[in-house]
């Protein structure tokens, strides 16, 4: 198929377009495609982390304003302060910048699923300082345990799942 | 590599005796690496020890972000001799360590980065957790803390039009591409940085194969485009190159912008053999030189914009003085 713009190169970019129900085809060359603008949507490579984020918080759903019967917590409302810097998770959303590293932990139930919109992933790979590396270990053997604990749970050995939540407990407890 | 301290906000919350606490302590840090005689000597600055020109040196030279050069209290950075290591502190993050290396060296980059961290960290606890890895002031940054950037001069992929495609591709694989100078497939003077996007649950080394990948890929078509310009149009390719060279070497009067599209041109040149008489360091200058504030600088006072024009013309001349034509 030929472009239908200059009619002399191939058509490689075929563009469907529903407006206001109106559906229109166009079939343009790569050239032409990139001359009538028609490709700018689909490239842009100059697109930064700073709008990437600010695209991903606008998408989150918004914070509930009112609870039946009862009143809605601080944390809902991003109003919810940091106990260490004070910042809100509102005042967050705003400028795509956290205001301590207690920020991570005190707003973790929102930052959690941000994270793995941005990065695919919400675990931490690679390198830490020496003073912690034991912590990794540490942090992964909980991991184990936690699988472990469940799995007693599902089979009912309930005095195994105790010891095993205990020992966690104990882990935890070297994190903090 | 950004780091950030324990216990401490990140700097756009700092108030001004916070923000000079941090930069003290980075400071004794970095005297405790100098006193061990380590990387070769790392000077240390406060910013508003230094003048506003020299600040914007140390910006268009890229030891420090044009953010970082604005005045803010406890801002300050610390650079190595050969400007090969920069260190700002308070900018974004507390601390914002850079390793620059010429060619594709980026596990030798990621190697000595590594280490000098591994001495800050000695003096400086970090803040971190083993979940979530170095914890930054912008999400995007966190668990490595790691971004690794390649910077790629590629006329023949943008002349062709392959760049946009190959960058759309690139996107695709989580990484970003910007222009070096200016946004967008039209960068002046066909430079691109190509950088990872994520930083979290994926190992350094993991980040660095994978630019390494993408980058080596790149070079080979860059290479394979230039060819085939050359085979399909040498005369238009050889006009263009030598009319840059022409102009870089007669100019009297010539802005930044101009200078650097140029220097495309004449670099691609000399790549290709059809300049030559030295490699490319002394074209390469052209893009520090051609800075406003270097020039400011090497004339020890500020000057108009035509005033800087003619004298980016005479220094670019003497550059070119050791290319030449067919």
């Amino acid at each position: 198929m030929l472009c239908q713009r200059c009619g002399q190169r191939t058509a490689t970019v075929h563009l469907t377009k529903f407006i206001n129900g109106q559906k229109s085809e166009m079939h343009l060359c790569e050239q032409c495609a990139r001359e009538t603008g028609e490709l700018d949507f689909v490239i842009e490579p100059a697109f930064s982390l700073n709008q990437l984020l600010a695209g991903l918080l606008s998408q989150e759903p918004a914070p509930p304003t009112s609870e039946p019967g009862g009143e809605v917590r601080a944390s809902e409302r991003g109003l919810s302060r940091c106990p260490l810097c004070g910042l809100t998770y509102r005042e967050f959303a705003r400028t795509g910048r956290l205001g301590c590293s207690r920020c991570y932990s005190h707003f973790e139930d929102r930052l959690d699923p941000l994270l793995q919109r941005i990065h695919g992933h919400r675990r931490h790979v690679g390198k830490g300082p020496r003073r912690i590396s034991n912590a990794a270990e540490v942090y992964a053997q909980i991991e184990r345990l936690k699988a472990e604990m469940d799995q007693a749970i599902r089979v009912e050995a309930f005095e195994r799942a105790a010891e095993l939540r205990d020992k966690i407990k104990e882990l935890e407890s070297k994190l903090e | 590599m950004a780091r950030n301290l324990e216990g401490v906000p990140f700097p756009h919350l700092l108030d001004a005796g916070r923000a000079e606490q941090v930069a003290q302590r980075v400071k004794a840090a970095i005297d405790h690496i100098n006193a061990a005689g380590k990387f070769g000597g790392l000077e240390f600055y406060f910013l508003e020890e230094l003048s506003a020109l020299d600040r914007q040196v140390l910006a268009e030279k890229r030891l420090i972000s044009p953010q970082h050069a604005e005045l803010a209290p406890g801002r300050a950075a610390a650079i190595r001799r050969d400007e090969g290591v920069s260190i700002m502190v308070n900018e974004e993050d507390h601390i914002r360590l850079q390793c620059l290396f010429p060619g594709l060296a980026i596990g030798g980059a990621w190697r000595l980065a590594s280490e000098i961290d591994d001495w800050l960290e000695q003096r400086l606890p970090y803040a971190y957790c083993p979940r979530r890895g170095y914890l930054t002031a912008c999400p995007t940054n966190v668990g490595t803390g790691l971004r690794v950037s390649v910077m790629m001069h590629l006329p023949a992929l943008v002349m062709s039009g392959e760049a946009r495609k190959l960058f759309s591709a690139i996107t695709k694989v989580g990484l970003v591409v910007r222009g070096l100078y200016g946004e967008g497939t039209e960068a002046a003077g066909n430079i691109f940085q190509i950088s990872n996007q994520v930083s979290l649950g994926v190992s350094e080394e993991e980040i660095i194969e994978k630019i390494r990948g993408v980058a080596t890929q790149i070079v080979e078509q860059e290479r394979s485009a230039r060819q085939g310009l050359l085979r399909q149009a040498r005369a238009k390719i050889e006009d263009r190159i030598c009319r840059a060279y022409g102009v870089l070497s007669q100019a009297r009067i010539i802005s930044s912008e101009e200078a650097i599209r140029l220097w495309s041109d004449v670099k691609m040149g000399i790549d290709l053999g059809v300049l030559n008489g030295a490699d490319s360091r002394p074209v390469n200058e052209v893009l520090v030189i051609s800075g406003p504030g270097y020039i400011q600088r090497l004339a020890g006072r500020r000057l108009d914009a035509t005033e800087r024009d003619i004298r980016r013309a005479l220094l670019i001349r003497e550059r070119m003085r050791v290319y030449k034509s067919p």
